[in-house]
């Protein structure tokens, strides 16, 4: 039994709970057992990615210690958070030791479908979904992760599903963390294309491997009343 | 036109902006057709990566030795025959192309498409005068005709106005009467230019890179404007950053690849010029007199700095082009002659945080601008050195900095986070109803104009995971 951390990101303790549930769910039908290291918090992103590199430092520290506990895998079912911890080591730069320690960390990192595929092995998961999907790439994945077919692998071993291509599959949603509220405007324009995008083909399931994209896109599908159901990757890899 | 295009605020220029839905649509269109054309001509080209790799090299190598290359450059244009002025500001490269248009007595300007003279306020200086200038490129000369409309793209400055548009304008301030057919209205402006190209003194152009081994400049274009504008006046000035310069012949013939299949998808554009100093007593044709300017204007403030990496931008656009949120506001938005990725990034180091601060944060991170780079600038790497430059300074809003304290100070805090956690789902849930919150104030208000917000999942994982066995 391959023993596994969970890095369950601050969005799905609080509000996406079933997201980070189902994880566990799946890595233990996959043979892992899951550890949740208690002291973990939020990799920062709001306030890094907000230029406040420099006090965030002290979470980052917190967070590297919190799992520290042990050398096991540390899985999360959140691209941009895992791309976000991964950046950790050169901030760094003035603290070698921090960034010597912070670079284990991001070493033993992986997004949910890249431990699967990668790590595991596994591009089936004996899943079972029927209907027409669209999967969103997200930026998180493709540009700052390089995890590009691992969730498009695992998705077409998925009994029933249909995959469906859009125009600009790989432009971003507009979600951009703080952006979506900073630049309240742009980032609605940017959804708005995209669910446009989406609608276009007619797809049963809007499918995304980060849950703040699926937030945003799914935020509009509810707005607009689309009938196209949101889903994390993992609901589908537990779909039977 | 100096570097900042309007008087209005950033807020002001995006209502404005978004509300353009001819430019919305041409932007739309263009991005597509450009994203597609720059691709299919990188795979065309093969080992797309590598050639990127070089380009990088060739410019970092440049940036690295720019004392020396700026010295030979310089040196090899006087041995050819030409003048060379190195400005520090806008305004001495203007006041020296002033000193020679007096000199010259000259009368009438053409002027082949170039940033850095817009950077520089050139055609204001020129106007304040009361010489006459013209645009040559096409592009330009539709901006001039409207009344010195400001650019919104580098390559294609007029990207924003639709054929309709442009046939109204040329109706209005050059007396066409045609149709909004492209070919025509490009005949009707050929016909225009060429007697201004006849009768010009002065012929100024910029410099896509200038040769440091031979004293050359180069011009990349595709409708032979700058042939001509550099080839009938008695005089040239070629106007230039002070980065733009590569070490041979043989590293222009790696950045001009990179530059054409870049901007415009093309393996060479219709005319690539290497010009090599003013007429010989053998050539039958070409300028009297070369004059090069060599433009600082806050360049050497970057170099050595972490924003160095945006003096190897070559200007091909392609971060433009693929940038969504330039998508969605247009070059205008962005109140600088460098509008998208690449404009978020310069503007606010040549021009400051009092007329740019908004533009670092016009930015999702998505980094698709990095993907498409042919000299592989960390595009967003460098947005969010601006942000986190302008959190040291304190130039952020203090409702910001405060949010973030606490954040932080929390989330650094493993006990007070736990709490938080279990608080913040339980208060979620009480509150976010059917995806709605019973108020919707400041940042949720942005959140809640388009969008629903999530539906709440109950308790938190922790909590779940603490009870679970």
């Amino acid at each position: 039994m391959q023993k596994v951390n969970l890095f369950v990101t601050c969005l799905c303790d609080t509000v996406k709970a079933d997201v980070a549930k189902k994880t566990v769910q799946l890595l233990e039908q996959l043979n892992c057992e899951i550890i949740f290291p208690e002291k973990q918090g939020c990799c920062g992103q709001p306030a890094i990615n907000s230029g406040y590199i420099e006090s965030s430092k002290p979470a980052m520290k917190t967070l590297i210690k919190a799992f520290e506990i042990n050398n096991y895998p540390i899985v999360t079912p959140a691209g941009s958070c895992a791309a976000s911890i991964k950046n950790y080591p050169k901030y760094f730069a003035s603290e070698p030791k921090w960034a010597a320690r912070a670079q284990q960390i991001a070493n033993r990192l992986f997004e949910l479908t890249q431990f699967i595929v990668n790590e595991l092995g596994i591009d089936n998961v004996g899943a079972r979904l029927a209907g027409r999907a669209v999967y969103h790439p997200s930026c998180s994945l493709i540009r700052k992760l390089g995890v590009r077919e691992e969730p498009l692998c695992l998705l077409a071993n998925v009994q029933g599903l249909e995959m469906l291509a859009i125009e600009n599959q790989e432009t971003c949603c507009g979600f951009g963390g703080t952006f979506s509220i900073k630049m309240g405007e742009i980032s609605s324009a940017m959804v708005k294309e995209k669910v446009q995008h989406i609608s276009k083909v007619e797809p049963d399931f809007l499918i995304c491997a980060d849950v703040s994209c699926l937030m945003n896109i799914g935020g509009r599908i509810s707005r607009e009343n689309k009938p196209v159901k949101v889903m994390h990757i993992v609901d589908v890899l537990l779909s039977r | 036109m100096s570097m900042k295009t309007s008087s209005k605020n950033f807020q002001e220029r995006i209502d404005v902006q978004m509300q353009n839905d001819v430019m919305l649509h041409t932007v739309a269109h263009a991005q597509g057709l450009m994203f597609e054309n720059r691709q299919i001509a990188a795979d065309k080209l093969g080992n797309w990566e590598q050639w990127r790799e070089m380009g990088k090299d060739i410019r970092d190598h440049v940036l690295e030795n720019l004392d020396y290359y700026l010295q030979q450059l310089s040196d090899n244009v006087k041995k050819n025959g030409g003048h060379v002025f190195f400005a520090q500001t806008a305004i001495e490269a203007t006041d020296y192309i002033e000193k020679i248009i007096k000199e010259k007595k000259a009368k009438k300007i053409v002027k082949a498409k170039s940033m850095v003279t817009e950077e520089i306020g050139l055609n204001q200086m020129i106007l304040r005068n009361g010489w006459q200038v013209v645009e040559t490129d096409l592009g330009e000369y539709i901006l001039q005709c409207d009344d010195y409309n400001a650019p919104s793209h580098i390559v294609v400055p007029a990207l924003h106005k639709s054929r309709a548009q442009i046939r109204e304008i040329f109706k209005d301030k050059a007396g066409y009467t045609g149709t909004d057919n492209p070919e025509e209205m490009t005949r009707f402006v050929r016909e225009h230019l060429r007697h201004d190209f006849l009768e010009a003194d002065i012929g100024i152009t910029g410099c896509n890179f200038a040769v440091a081994e031979s004293g050359s400049i180069s011009l990349v274009t595709n409708e032979g404007n700058a042939r001509l504008s550099t080839t009938l006046p008695k005089v040239h000035i070629a106007v230039m950053g002070m980065e733009r310069i590569v070490p041979t012949f043989e590293e222009l013939d790696i950045v001009i690849s990179l530059l054409c299949r870049s901007a415009v998808g093309q393996a060479l554009t219709g005319y690539i010029t290497a010009l090599t100093g003013p007429r010989e007593d053998d050539n039958c044709d070409g300028p009297e007199e070369f004059h090069l300017v060599i433009v600082d204007n806050g360049r050497s403030d970057i170099l050595g700095t972490k924003f160095q990496d945006i003096l190897r931008c070559i200007r091909c656009a392609a971060c433009i082009n693929t940038c969504p949120a330039y998508r969605h506001i247009g070059g205008q938005a962005y109140g600088s002659i460098y509008p998208g990725p690449i404009g978020a990034v310069l503007s606010p180091l040549l021009g400051g945080y009092d007329d740019f601060k908004e533009l670092p944060y016009a930015c999702t991170l998505c980094k698709a601008c990095h993907d498409v780079c042919p000299v592989k600038i960390p595009l967003s790497d460098l947005l969010l050195k601006h942000r986190e430059k302008m959190a040291d300074q304190k130039i952020t809003p203090l409702a910001e900095r405060a949010a973030v304290t606490v954040f932080n100070y929390v989330n650094a805090r493993p006990i007070l986070w736990n709490t938080s956690v279990k608080i913040g789902a339980r208060i979620a849930t009480g509150l976010i109803k059917k995806g709605k919150l019973p108020i919707n104030i400041g940042p949720i208000k942005e959140w809640t104009n388009t969008r629903d917000l999530p539906n709440p999942d109950g308790e938190s994982f922790r909590t779940w995971f603490k009870n679970r066995k």
